[in-house]
């Protein structure tokens, strides 16, 4: 009977701890959402006015806001296509070949991880100017490539981990040439990883605001677009557009991994 | 019948590491091979040579009598059974016999029958829809064997492949492979470390040691007449006895040991005064309570084993050796502990020549010089 | 036949090795290597009074950052970081710990909630918490409305609302490497260690952190160093009151215009990063489980 209920007080404080933690993660979240609907108009859009869905039709006159996500969307689609083929192969020749230079190369991979992305996108602002590439929708993406392909590389590399090299053996050892076994047979066993090392590049570039900040001259993404407006308050139709593309990320998440949200997920 | 793959004077060095040295081996056809040998002694480097995924340093390889160093693994007519099945997990039981095929661009309708066929051979009918994760070990194997024959190669070639069974299953799959190979008489090179799996199966073993092969010949040859000290240790149960051929009167050798003399039957091709080794098998060994004629041998029981309808009796040898005799089970027995003169017929015992002597050889040729 | 080998050695090896690493080695070579030397470069170099960078060597950059002023706030910098590390461990640990052994079929949904904040930008969240906090913002018009606040309170401009905002931008670092260690853990430790007589707490030190420790030191890792970096958090929340190294460095590249100084005061950075990456190394830290 005691432990009963001690073991039920301690399940009574881990739910209200984790529910303090979750309302922390949601509250700016829901700030956003309900500000959306706010019907101020003056700035710095703060105060509550009374209920409004004017901001989601004026959304669409925002030119140039929309033109900023329309940005982020290329620049984001880009940049992961050319990360997760880059990165991919890198990770697979990695793995398989031996050559001079590959700590060095190991190396580079850690640096966008762990180095402040401030010191990534300054590094980047200074060699570009040294070069003369004007910056601009290029400059981006060759930043975005350069930070997503180490996060696709970890990832292909641990699925890597516990991959037999024996079944591409067998593969050739049935009549199938080295490109025919790499999409038969390497690419189909590695796609968890890839997909996974793709989605994270994606997820990163939309969300990039500090190293785009140093290299974007006049093609302005949506993080960048909100960074402008943050000194006079950010309008409720960027809130508007930012609770529209959060509902859209949530309907895509439970429309692919539906069988998360199913009652018997095994 | 003539030789479908022969290997001329290959060698295979990784660095500083010589793997296979100069090797000589040719291939009949329709034959079961086993390369039999401990871990590193080379034989599946050897089996990887000729797949094509490792490349001779030196030394030509043939199949079918053409050259074939140069070609890739899927430019080669033989197909390869992995130690680790190498199953694509993406595929399904169907997908992956049916791969080798598909590769071929056999008309789809062909490779379905040809499958059906192969499935109902390795008794996997009605598996076709699962993955290899739903199989069980016994069942990937069989899934491993179906996708290689399928493609009718001449030669397959097979590296551990029972490895990773249990001891039950790897009996029956043993006969299985052997009934399957002489059904469809495809030329079989079969790689294990298992001297008994390698007795049971092949026509020829070839025995590796640190990448030469000691000996190339029938399973009966090599357990009864083994040529080299690795070959009869490696194979099956013996007593070695090291020592010097002290005198030789009509083709019997008197062999002087560190605890003793034996008597030993003696081919023309040892000498007086040759270190030497004679192998003795437990069940060729005897031993008499009193001293017997040609040897002076003294040893103790030790202890009495019995594992079924034989006893396996241990006794030393004053120099703390001990050598493992086997008799028949309710014979009667000398006390544990008491005195005992081992023996044997002299043809039973196998006369080796000794990679020490040679040793021996040249320190004397250098203190003559 | 040396042709020929040289040629399956080539189709075998070089080409596919050149095919597969050959980009990947470009790119980190030419936009990772060569910017980073540069800076290390241009930290030497001075300006002309056009604010343009000439190459004539200097140690001036480096004088300059050890200027009182500077040196404040790398302190402060350093405060911000070590404090907002502790307060994501002490609240990602606990918090991933029930995530991670709850027995409960929603687990994979608790998972999703920590990511799902996270598609929203960072920007307008922390905006989302300057609108909250702010002196007219919905706080302090509901402090003010049930009464116990008569005049708004400033929450904004102060260490701990940055410090509030590089948590609130940073924990998922530390529950996500946290949440995978601990799921990792064999619940027939615990009930191994509680069966040899260990109390709750003892198993916890002696079984449960050493086993959890890989997933708090990568954490640590990768909530202190970006934490010397987000300028935007304390630009938005901290106002100029606690700056962090990342502000210094913006401004030298923005307004200032003294790119060799930004480029010295970035060199503080990556000496910083260096040091904590070997330390993370000497504890036995692994690479790969910092960046998936």
């Amino acid at each position: 009977m005691k432990r009963e209920k001690k073991a039920k007080r301690i399940k009574r404080l881990s739910i209200v701890f984790c529910t303090l933690v979750y309302v922390f993660l949601f509250l700016p979240i829901s700030v956003i959402v309900v500000n959306s609907f706010n019907a101020t108009t003056t700035k710095p859009y703060m105060s509550w006015k009374g209920f409004t869905f004017d901001w989601y039709i004026k959304l669409w006159d925002n030119t140039s806001l929309l033109e900023a996500l329309g940005n982020t969307m290329i620049i984001a689609i880009v940049s992961t296509v050319l990360a997760t083929i880059i990165g991919t192969l890198g990770a697979i020749g990695m793995y398989r070949y031996k050559f001079k230079g590959k700590g060095l190369i190991d190396g580079l991979l850690y640096i966008p991880v762990v180095i402040p992305e401030i010191v990534l996108g300054i590094s980047l602002l200074t060699i570009f100017a040294k070069v003369n590439i004007p910056r601009g929708m290029l400059t981006l993406i060759l930043a975005h490539v350069t930070f997503c392909i180490p996060f696709v590389i970890f990832n292909v590399r641990a699925r890597l981990a516990g991959y037999d090299n024996s079944i591409e053996e067998a593969s050739m050892d049935l009549g199938a040439n080295r490109i025919v076994t790499f999409f038969e047979v390497t690419l189909p066993v590695l796609a968890p990883g890839i997909l996974g090392g793709a989605l994270l590049a994606f997820t990163l570039s939309i969300d990039d605001v500090i190293i785009s900040y140093f290299v974007y001259g006049q093609t302005k993404t949506y993080p960048l677009k909100v960074m402008e407006s943050v000194k006079s308050g950010v309008s409720p139709d960027v809130n508007a557009l930012s609770t529209l593309i959060l509902v859209g990320t949530i309907l895509f998440v439970v429309l692919t991994q539906g069988d998360l949200f199913k009652k018997k997920s095994s | 019948m003539g030789k479908i793959v022969e290997i001329e004077g290959v060698n295979k060095i990784y660095g500083s590491n010589h793997v296979v040295k100069d090797l000589n081996l040719s291939i009949e056809e329709g034959e079961f091979l086993t390369l039999l040998g401990s871990s590193g002694c080379g034989k599946t480097t050897t089996l990887r040579m000729i797949a094509g995924f490792e490349e001779p340093t030196t030394g030509t390889i043939m199949v079918e009598g053409e050259r074939v160093e140069d070609k890739e693994p899927f430019e080669r007519n033989v197909n390869t059974v992995f130690q680790s099945y190498a199953l694509f997990p993406h595929k399904t039981i169907y997908d992956n016999i049916a791969y080798g095929l598909k590769m071929k661009k056999v008309p789809k309708a062909e490779i379905k029958e040809r499958v059906y066929e192969m499935m109902e051979m390795v008794q996997l009918g009605g598996f076709e829809k699962r993955y290899p994760s739903q199989l069980s070990g016994g069942q990937k194997q069989r899934v491993a064997i179906a996708r290689a024959l399928i493609n009718r190669p001449r030669v397959l070639l097979l590296d551990e492949p029972l490895g990773a069974l249990d001891l039950k299953l790897r009996k029956q799959m043993q006969l299985e492979l052997k009934r399957l190979q002489k059904k469809l008489n495809i030329t079989f090179i079969y790689v294990t470390h298992d001297q008994e799996e390698a007795l049971t199966m092949s026509d020829r073993i070839a025995v590796m040691h640190d990448g030469v092969i000691d000996q190339l010949a029938t399973p009966t040859e090599i357990y009864e007449h083994p040529k080299t000290k690795f070959v009869a240790t490696f194979i099956g149960e013996t007593n070695i006895y090291d020592g010097c051929i002290t005198s030789i009167t009509d083709g019997v050798a008197t062999m002087t040991l560190e605890n003793g003399a034996v008597s030993v039957k003696c081919p023309e091709d040892f000498s007086l005064l040759e270190y030497a080794t004679i192998s003795v098998r437990p069940e060729k060994m005897r031993f008499a309570t009193e001293p017997v004629e040609g040897f002076e041998l003294e040893a103790q029981v030790k202890d009495y084993i019995y594992v079924g309808s034989v006893l396996k009796c241990i006794v030393s040898l004053p120099n703390g050796n001990e050598l493992k005799i086997e008799r028949l089970a309710g014979q009667e027995l000398p006390p544990i502990g008491s005195k005992c003169y081992p023996y044997w017929n002299i043809d039973d015992a196998v006369l080796i020549h000794n990679e020490s002597h040679y040793i021996f050889e040249a320190l004397n040729n250098i203190k003559l010089a | 036949m040396k042709h020929e080998k040289t040629k399956h050695e080539f189709r075998a090896n070089t080409l596919p090795a050149l095919v597969t690493v050959g980009p990947v080695t470009i790119i980190m070579v030419l936009l990772i290597a060569v910017p980073l030397i540069y800076v290390a470069v241009m930290s030497f170099c001075s300006i002309d009074e056009f604010y343009n960078v000439t190459f004539d060597f200097t140690l001036e950059n480096y004088v300059r950052l050890a200027n009182v002023d500077y040196l404040k706030i790398y302190a402060q910098s350093i405060v911000i970081a070590l404090v907002t590390t502790v307060i994501c461990i002490l609240v990602g640990y606990p918090f991933s710990y029930i995530i991670a052994r709850t027995k409960s079929k929603k687990k994979k949904i608790l998972y999703m909630l920590v990511i799902i904040p996270f598609w929203t930008n960072s920007l307008i969240r922390i905006y989302g918490w300057r609108t909250f906090l702010g002196s007219s913002g919905w706080l302090n018009s509901l402090l003010a409305g049930i009464g116990i606040a008569k005049e708004p309170i400033e929450f904004l401009y102060k260490q701990g609302t940055t410090i509030l905002g590089m948590v609130y931008c940073l924990i998922p670092f530390m529950i996500l490497p946290l949440y995978t260690a601990i799921e990792k853990l064999d619940s027939s430790l615990l009930e191994a260690s509680s069966d040899l007589g260990a109390r709750p707490v003892s198993t916890f030190l002696e079984v449960i952190l050493p086993l959890t420790s890989s997933g708090i030191f990568s954490g640590s890792l990768m909530v202190f160093i970006p934490c010397l970096g987000y300028f935007f958090v304390s630009d938005i929340l901290g106002g100029g009151n606690s700056d962090v190294i990342g502000n210094l460095i913006e401004r030298q590249f923005q307004s200032g215009n003294n790119w060799p100084l930004g480029a010295a005061l970035s060199i503080i950075l990556i000496v910083v990063t260096l040091i904590l990456v070997k330390i993370y190394q000497k504890l036995g830290g692994d690479m790969d489980s910092l960046g998936v």
